[in-house]
């Protein structure tokens, strides 16, 4: 804590100090280290996952595969779709959101830095906490031995030809959980157990850090930077922080009912005693649906930055991008059913559901169309982030357009539950989402290590990456239309499937060369990458302002932001043309910039670190160890520790006193951001210089 | 250098490209029972007529959007010599032409569509109905005028409406038969209709299309289109019960094993002399009606083939151990002996 406040006297424990080594990783508040934790723990995810899917193409290679067991297949589609929606991609993008968000209003830190480190921890935990389940879950009552039958034999896990079947004593009923397949009845193991605890866990990890995100935005933005100056990743953020807001305490309610019904025998799902499995659809995709939007907003909100950096031109209609995503969140609210429209439910209900399904596509082609206006007469730099966001616009187009078919409703009673279903969602959440995120860690890379991304193998990377996805995802359209059901372990070589899921396989290990190479690019761009400077992509918005790598502080110098695109027009003026004209001392005034924001003229006061966080959330997994075994006296027992280390912790974090001098939580005190904002103009500060263009001045918050 | 990368680039797109084209022609011939793109009735033709004007007009605007990415990286892409950018924010007109287009197009997607839902939800007044049944992992099917009970082959007239009013007795399920309609659930608790109908005679694949467990890719389905005479000579052989084996009959030692080797207690057989027919509760832990067995093609989930040389062999897989055939299957291992199976297929094949 190189610039921190002296360590304040009164407290039950001695506040941490580490600044080096585990324990300063344990009890960091600063958002960039929990970013940094994020991102790593995501992409662990996301090599895990992508290992599950990898032995599922192995399985589907051939007509009646017999390289799984039944009981791994189905475990392994299980995990791998909840690992990459909750373990992957929404960790994934709490990384570039956590670390980024501050940076791009241009503050030091989030609102609450220590229920940032909670939102971490409790993911961390929850993670293993679900990951656990395939050392101690079961998957059947343990009756019956694989495969060999007897009176119980329904009962094995697995059986069947094939191998990987310890595999099988994971959760195996999808990760929708439908009931009441996944219920007690029809998977009385203990794994789904882990799977609706470990979900609920790392639900409340999101459900903390939407709250923490929508604060920041809405106190902590720089001077001047205005709601609508705002770029558009910090309003993607926002608006993924309100839908998380709203959807998460649903699965939430969803996943208590499953709970109670497995463990204390409610019957909410039962249909045998007049319970409702269909309810939990409904329930399941009111979340599910806006989760969709969750996962692809904050990439809809790098591209947004990425496109008019290199395209050396604003975001084409910026305040249109913005309402869109408003609207997509919006009506991402009234659109679940669309899951549903073979289950059974009125006519009325999926035609309204059909229509409201296909109004989501306006705002969706709103952007669309406004990042191709980004592009168009542009001065487009094919650098590798650019690459990834085109890649973005061009595949998440397919997935859009074949989401329209789905709103078709009779359409969609042939394609639901197919594989064309599966080539949608990989076209948005892959080719969109994972483009996106890419895209995002190509372009930050500077922001956390002051280097650049190798090009060449950027360039490989994507290259590689487009191809193996489109080999794998473009080919499941054409076998979901020719009727390959979903989840399936086996198909019939009379179904004529086999060559294109062949083909697909091959994808997907061409997708998983490409990741290889990224990984490679990565660890040795860390320490060997061009250095970046400044800014060397020439850009747009105030992150770029915090030197590379980023100081612990952020920013010695808060920006005050005069316009939309600040830093450009701080480079740049128009000629009468309206062409980009860079100022005569712009490169001076960034060597200024850089100069300052690295010499702080006064120790800058920042959030302390703490150990509460950490075993707040280290007490969840071990409460709900305790309730899936609640019927034995030790897990009665695990209960009851994991409520005293949590409760504890509460004490402990609302016992630890306020940070000296201004003592509020989120550590930046108002009034100290005002003193820096006005150290930026004062003469031994760079000469900010305003840019001619918009004509707009500064103003308080709208 | 940079020239003679791109040359590869070239090279190698069009290799890809030809490849993926030979591929197509070659893919597409083959023969595919499951494919959506053959309706075989009213209701599947309904749906595909449906769905080819919003494939191509999908088609038209990934031309557009697809299009208009290259020409922009083509006609913009940063050049020696290129000059800065105009810095146009936006155009409002643009904005408001981009968001009424999309909209009247998706109008004129919605009426067609809504209208559709409405047509193809509610069955006939005229139509056939037939109970079916979803268990883990197969159909029954039940006709309710004629009152008789069978398992995977659903029998239907050509050219008339049959109502599959549904349910299931464990999980839920998803009946699909693509040729002649979409899915619709089975839910257990719950009646849900599918107006099926198919043209000519002809069979047609399905699966269901929901998981349902450990086997829910061996759950399959087939749907027996026959002309009309058929089909009711079918319903009045199958009202008839089986034989009942006398000793000495060829059959009578599998009727024995049936009887002595828990077959019994699953499965229904319906004999010709009521009094010796075992009617098991459909809401009990049934299998498959066996009465008729031989008549069916498919059998275990519509996974083994039920017909011709194979049918001797198929049976012989499954009766020796049906969970490794069918993972989790609720028949089990009962550790019979080569001559008990060979003694039950003897029965089996009898009932025509």
């Amino acid at each position: 804590m190189t610039a921190t406040a002296e360590r304040p006297t009164t407290t039950i424990f001695r506040r941490p100090s580490s600044t080096k080594g585990l324990w300063s990783w344990i009890t960091t508040v600063d958002h960039k280290r929990i970013g940094i934790m994020y991102g790593y723990a995501a992409f662990t995810f996301f090599i895990i996952g992508g290992l599950e899917a990898l032995l599922l193409r192995i399985q589907l290679s051939q007509a009646n595969g017999e390289f799984l067991t039944a009981g791994a297949y189905n475990a392994l589609f299980t995990m791998h779709g909840t690992t990459m929606i909750f373990l992957f991609v929404m960790p994934a993008s709490s990384a570039l959101m956590n670390y980024l968000l501050p940076l791009l209003i241009g503050a030091r830190d989030v609102a609450f830095p220590r229920l940032n480190a909670l939102s971490w921890w409790i993911f961390f935990f929850g993670a293993i906490f679900l990951y656990s389940t395939f050392i101690f879950g079961t998957s059947m009552a343990p009756v019956g031995v694989d495969g060999v039958g007897g009176v119980d034999g329904n009962l094995a896990p697995g059986g069947g030809p094939g191998s990987f079947n310890f595999l099988a004593d994971s959760p195996d009923g999808g990760w929708f959980g439908y009931q009441p397949n996944a219920g007690p009845l029809y998977s009385p193991g203990t794994a789904m157990d882990y799977w609706a605890l470990g979900l609920q866990i790392v639900g409340l990890a999101s459900l903390v850090s939407s709250v923490n995100f929508l604060v920041t935005v809405l106190n902590l933005r720089a001077k001047g930077m205005r709601l609508l100056r705002m770029p558009v990743f910090a309003w993607m953020t926002t608006i993924t922080s309100f839908l998380l807001l709203f959807s998460l305490p649903i699965i939430a309610v969803a996943l208590f009912m499953v709970t109670f019904d497995r463990q204390f025998g409610s019957l909410f799902f039962a249909a045998n005693a007049g319970g409702d499995p269909i309810l939990w659809q409904h329930l399941f995709w009111l979340f599910g649906h806006p989760e969709v939007y969750i996962l692809i907003l904050p990439a809809m909100g790098i591209v947004s930055e990425i496109l008019p950096t290199f395209s050396r031109k604003p975001l084409f209609g910026y305040s249109a991008v913005v309402f869109a995503g408003a609207a997509i969140a919006f009506l991402g609210f009234g659109v679940w059913a669309h899951h549903m429209f073979a289950s059974g439910i009125t006519p009325v209900a999926q035609a309204a559901f059909g229509l409201a399904t296909m109004t989501i596509a306006i705002p969706t082609g709103i952007k669309i169309f406004n990042w191709l206006g980004t592009m168009w007469m542009g001065r487009i730099r094919l650098h590798t982030p650019m690459l990834f966001a085109i890649g973005f616009v061009a595949m998440f187009t397919i997935g859009g357009l074949s989401g329209v078919t789905h709103a078709v409703v009779p359409s969609d009673w042939q394609q639901t539950d197919t594989y064309y279903i599966v080539a949608h969602f990989h076209y948005v959440i892959f080719g969109g989402a994972v483009f996106g995120l890419f895209g995002g860690l190509y372009y930050w890379f500077p922001k956390l290590t002051g280097r650049l991304m190798n090009e060449r193998l950027g360039k490989a990377h994507f290259w590689l990456m487009l191809l193996g996805f489109n080999l794998t995802f473009g080919p499941m359209h054409w076998l979901g239309l020719q009727g390959m059901v979903r989840r399936t372990w086996k198909y019939a070589p009379e179904t004529g499937l086999e060559p294109w899921n062949l083909a697909v396989t091959v994808g997907a290990f061409i997708i998983a060369f490409s990741i290889f190479i990224f990984m490679i690019n990565w660890f040795t761009s860390r320490r060997r990458g061009e250095e970046s400077g400044l800014d060397p992509w020439d850009a747009r918005t105030v992150e770029w302002m915090a030197p590379n790598p980023t100081p612990e502080y952020n920013f010695a110098v808060p920006p005050v932001v005069t316009s939309l695109d600040h830093f450009w027009h701080l480079k740049y003026e128009e000629d009468t043309e309206g062409r980009a004209v860079r100022v005569d001392h712009a490169d001076e005034m960034l060597a200024n910039i850089e100069h300052d924001q690295l010499n702080p003229v006064s120790p800058i006061h920042l959030p302390n670190p703490s150990y509460f966080p950490f075993f707040f959330a280290l007490g969840l997994p071990i409460m709900f160890y305790g309730v899936i075994y609640h019927r034995t006296p030790w897990g009665k027992a695990l209960i009851l520790v994991g409520l005293v280390i949590s409760l504890a912790a509460v004490i402990g974090w609302a016992m630890e006193p306020l940070e000296e001098p201004h003592g509020d939580d989120g550590g930046l005190a108002e009034h100290d951001q005002l003193e820096l904002a006005e150290a930026a103009v004062s003469p031994e500060g760079s000469d900010p210089v305003l840019p001619p263009a918009g004509g707009e001045t500064e103003s308080s918050d709208d | 250098m940079a020239r003679s990368r791109l040359r590869l680039v070239r090279l190698g797109a069009l290799v890809a490209v030809t490849l993926l084209l030979g591929a197509c022609s070659l893919i597409s011939s083959e023969d595919q029972p499951l494919t959506t793109f053959e309706p075989a009735g009213p209701f599947a033709e309904r749906i595909d007529n449906l769905f080819w004007p919003v494939f191509w007009i999908a088609v038209a605007v990934f031309v557009l959007v697809q299009g208009a990415i290259l020409v922009a990286v083509f006609l913009y892409r940063d050049r020696d010599g290129s000059k800065e950018a105009k810095q146009l924010h936006g155009s409002p007109k643009l904005e408001i032409a981009w968001t009424i287009i999309p909209a009247l197009i998706l109008a004129g997607i919605a009426v067609p569509t809504t209208a559709a839902v409405f047509d193809l939800t509610e069955c006939g007044p005229d139509a056939i109905e037939v109970q079916v049944t979803g268990h883990q992992w197969w159909f029954e099917y039940h006709y309710p005028d004629a009152e008789i009970t069978t398992a995977n082959v659903m029998v239907i007239p050509a050219g008339q409406e049959v109502c599959a009013r549904m349910t299931s007795d464990d999980v839920l399920h998803n009946f699909w038969i693509p040729a002649l309609n979409g899915k619709r659930y089975l839910v257990p608790g719950q009646t849900t209709e599918l107006r099926l109908q198919a043209d000519q005679p002809g069979e047609y694949w399905g699966h269901c299309a929901e998981f349902c467990g450990l086997s829910h890719s061996l759950m399959r389905a087939r749907v027996q289109a026959l002309e009309p005479a058929e089909y009711n000579a079918w319903l009045a052989s199958q009202q008839a019960g089986a034989t009942l084996p006398v000793e000495g009959d060829p059959e009578y030692e599998g009727y024995q094993v049936y009887l002595n080797k828990q077959c019994i207690q699953c499965h229904t057989v319906r004999f010709e002399d009521d009094s010796a027919s075992n009617i098991i509760a459909t809401d009990a832990f049934n299998g498959p009606e066996l009465t008729h067995f031989a008549s069916r093609n498919v059998f275990a989930g519509a996974i083994l083939p039920g017909e011709g040389q194979s049918r001797g062999d198929a049976l012989k897989e499954w009766l020796d151990d049906p969970p490794s055939t069918k993972p989790g299957s609720f028949m089990p291992d009962l550790a019979l002996t080569e001559a008990e199976i060979d003694a039950l297929i003897v029965w089996l094949e009898s009932m025509e």
